[in-house]
């Protein structure tokens, strides 16, 4: 099986992810979908990463996805601990509410 | 197969599923079918990372993400008791002003990649590099500090999750 896929299929596939994710950052109000569309972002990223580590032949890449990995579940448990605990004290996610940090 | 690689093939139904299950994503109104739409997304990203042969990686990713994470979304949503009903929505200008903003950054960044250098990626067969075996000895050798400096984080991560999950601190 020959791989024939020119690198910059892969750009376009992880720009487009990323900008998709870039917009439902901006577009949605509920804190938990900014989350995950950060996600998304994050795992463009990863995407492009290995396609470069194929293309060049080198594992250090792919080794930086690993790690990325690893810091994005940290970042996500982090992220779930104080949206739960805002949940417990206002009620509420909406992330136009929590704009002054404050209620 | 209209001079079509299966590798080619696969690339082109991937990225089309990908790309709308991130659309779905997106523009769901349901916070519990969003969670779902992105383990399908994630499921895709997994599929690219098979046609690239990394499949340390690939496996990695949906353990890590389809399994643990996507899960955590899933029981918090869920002990929030969120559902259409409840979805806070952004003024529709606002929506409109985001959608604008995503399509020029579209432009930008394909405009500025366009005049990237054609090159195809190594023969399949060629690239052993994603397999555990290899892998591993990058890891374990050239990168064991970083590896071991994650482990840390991640303690420190669990500790503070707790931390900030507990009730009241007296």
């Amino acid at each position: 099986m020959i791989n024939t896929i020119p690198i910059n299929y892969y750009i376009m596939l992880s720009t487009i992810l990323f900008i998709i994710g870039a917009v439902g950052v901006m577009a949605r109000r509920n804190a938990i979908i900014v989350f995950m569309c950060i996600e998304l972002m994050l795992n463009a990223v990863n995407l492009l990463l290995v396609a470069f580590s194929t293309l060049h032949n080198d594992a250090n890449g792919q080794v930086f996805v690993f790690f990325i990995m690893a810091v994005a579940a940290a970042e996500v448990a982090v992220g779930l601990a104080i949206l739960s605990m805002i949940y417990r004290n206002i009620k509420s996610i909406d992330i136009d509410l929590l704009s002054k940090l404050k209620h | 197969m209209l001079g079509y690689t299966i590798t080619q093939w696969l690339f082109g139904i991937l990225s089309f599923l990908a790309i709308m299950f991130a659309l779905m994503v997106v523009f769901t109104r349901n916070p519990v079918n969003s969670v779902l739409y992105l383990v399908l997304t994630f499921f895709c990203i997994a599929g690219h990372y098979l046609v690239l042969n990394a499949q340390f990686l690939a496996v990695v990713h949906i353990v890590v993400y389809a399994g643990a994470i996507m899960v955590l979304f899933l029981f918090v949503i869920m002990l929030m008791n969120l559902n259409e009903d409840t979805e806070p929505q952004k003024t529709l200008i606002s929506k409109i002003i985001a959608g604008c903003i995503g399509g020029v950054l579209l432009v930008v960044l394909v405009g500025s990649l366009k005049g990237a250098e054609q090159l195809q990626l190594h023969q399949a067969g060629a690239s052993q590099i994603g397999l555990v075996k290899n892998l591993g000895k990058v890891l374990f050798g050239e990168f064991l500090f970083p590896f071991e400096i994650a482990s840390v984080l991640l303690l420190a991560a669990m500790v503070g999750a707790i931390m900030l999950g507990k009730k009241e601190i007296k």
